[in-house]
């Protein structure tokens, strides 16, 4: 519990003090576009419309994770729950202004749920009404790659995927993360 | 108040950048930096693994042993056994196991390495970031607050380099706008 509020401090002083803030319609406008584009370009292959923005987080992530680092000065967490707070309560709260639900651990302590009340991403978005995009578009994928590099880079090899989105008629908003391993330092190969 | 120079080394010991903000310092040949990086590295990875390490003797460990023989010794005069019966034989495998388990004098910090190096003429700081990315900064030895500089220069380089879409990850940084804005900022403060 302490981990969860130090976690809301953090991201809350960030926010405030050292976040550039940008038009939300911005944000809005320019990944509906991206998203929109792909699933013209990919003749509405809503599968490979994912895959596509799952690698275009992971590349965001990737990179993102050394801002986050260099601004909240946070050390490295001591187990998976700490992880997922982090990133609840400071990841996105500082680049998107929002801080999901942590919830749902599977008891290893390895899976947790991220549940997004809200999602600037999605804001004014009405998937299209062709009969398959409600059941095989994650507008909102983009997220899971951001995730997956970010963490890849700190050394924990994760899984995430959305299991239910508004958009979709469904309840709630609902990323399932889990973690693979942790990378343990490798020796490059040719260093033999 | 002198920053003498600044080398970045990627997670895989490769140089990626190098820099002097001192106008005519003696440079050395790009191989030797190149050296002086992998070998940094190398050096670095090897403080790592010589930390000295406690052997672990968690603090369920140590009180599950005693409690637990004493609670078998205790359960035939009629006490109620709080551990399952199966712990006789867990005991041992706990203590076996807690015997050949090490670990850092304090657990869940895991061991940094090299931070820094000093000699009478200039002192070496080492900042390497969680992504494993090592900044090495050479200073004047009596130059303080180095971990100012250092945390500056490494917001600069998220900005300048990580932001940069055309930045191919572990590559050479060539970036103009990072040796811009760490100069003018490094200038400001002397």
């Amino acid at each position: 519990m302490s981990s969860t509020t130090k976690a809301s401090r953090i991201g809350e002083e960030l926010w405030k003090t050292r976040v550039d803030k940008v038009n939300a319609e911005l944000v809005t406008l320019t990944y509906g576009t991206i998203v929109a584009q792909l699933c013209q370009d990919y003749d509405g292959n809503y599968q490979e419309v994912n895959k596509q923005l799952e690698k275009m987080g992971y590349n965001i992530g990737m990179r993102l994770i050394e801002d986050f680092l260099a601004k909240s000065n946070v050390g490295r967490c001591a187990n998976f729950r700490e992880t997922a707070d982090m990133i609840s309560k400071v990841g996105f709260r500082i680049f998107l202004n929002i801080a999901p639900t942590v919830t749902n651990w599977t008891s290893d302590n390895n899976q947790f749920s991220l549940v997004f009340d809200e999602n600037p991403l999605a804001d004014f978005v009405e998937l299209p009404d062709d009969g398959r995009a409600q059941d095989e578009l994650w507008f909102s994928n983009i997220l899971c790659g951001v995730l997956r590099g970010a963490l890849e880079m700190v050394q924990m090899q994760i899984e995430a995927h959305f299991v239910s989105d508004v958009l979709r008629g469904d309840d709630t908003t609902e990323m399932r993360v889990s973690l693979v391993r942790y990378i343990e330092d490798e020796m490059p190969p040719e260093e033999e | 108040m002198t920053v003498f120079s600044l080398i970045i080394i990627n997670k895989a010991g490769g140089l990626i950048y190098q820099r002097e903000f001192q106008p005519g310092l003696r440079k050395l040949s790009t191989n030797d930096y190149l050296v002086l990086a992998g070998t940094f590295h190398g050096v670095h990875a090897i403080t790592r693994t010589i930390t000295p390490k406690l052997p672990l003797l968690t603090p369920t460990a140590t009180a599950s042993t005693p409690t637990s023989a004493s609670s078998n010794l205790a359960s035939p005069s009629g006490t109620s056994t709080p551990i399952p019966p199966t712990t006789t034989t867990t005991t041992t495998t706990t203590t076996s196991v807690a015997a050949t388990t090490y670990t850092y004098p304090i657990p869940g910090v895991p061991a940094t390495g090299l931070e820094s190096l000093e000699t009478d003429k200039f002192r070496l700081t080492c900042f390497q970031t969680l992504t494993g990315t090592k900044f090495l900064l050479f200073t004047d030895p009596h130059m303080a607050n180095i971990e100012v500089v250092m945390k500056k220069i490494y917001e600069f380089y998220a900005d300048f380099v990580m932001k940069n879409p055309f930045y191919q990850l572990e590559m050479p940084v060539r970036c103009e706008a990072f040796d811009r804005n760490m100069n003018g900022w490094l200038r400001g403060r002397t």
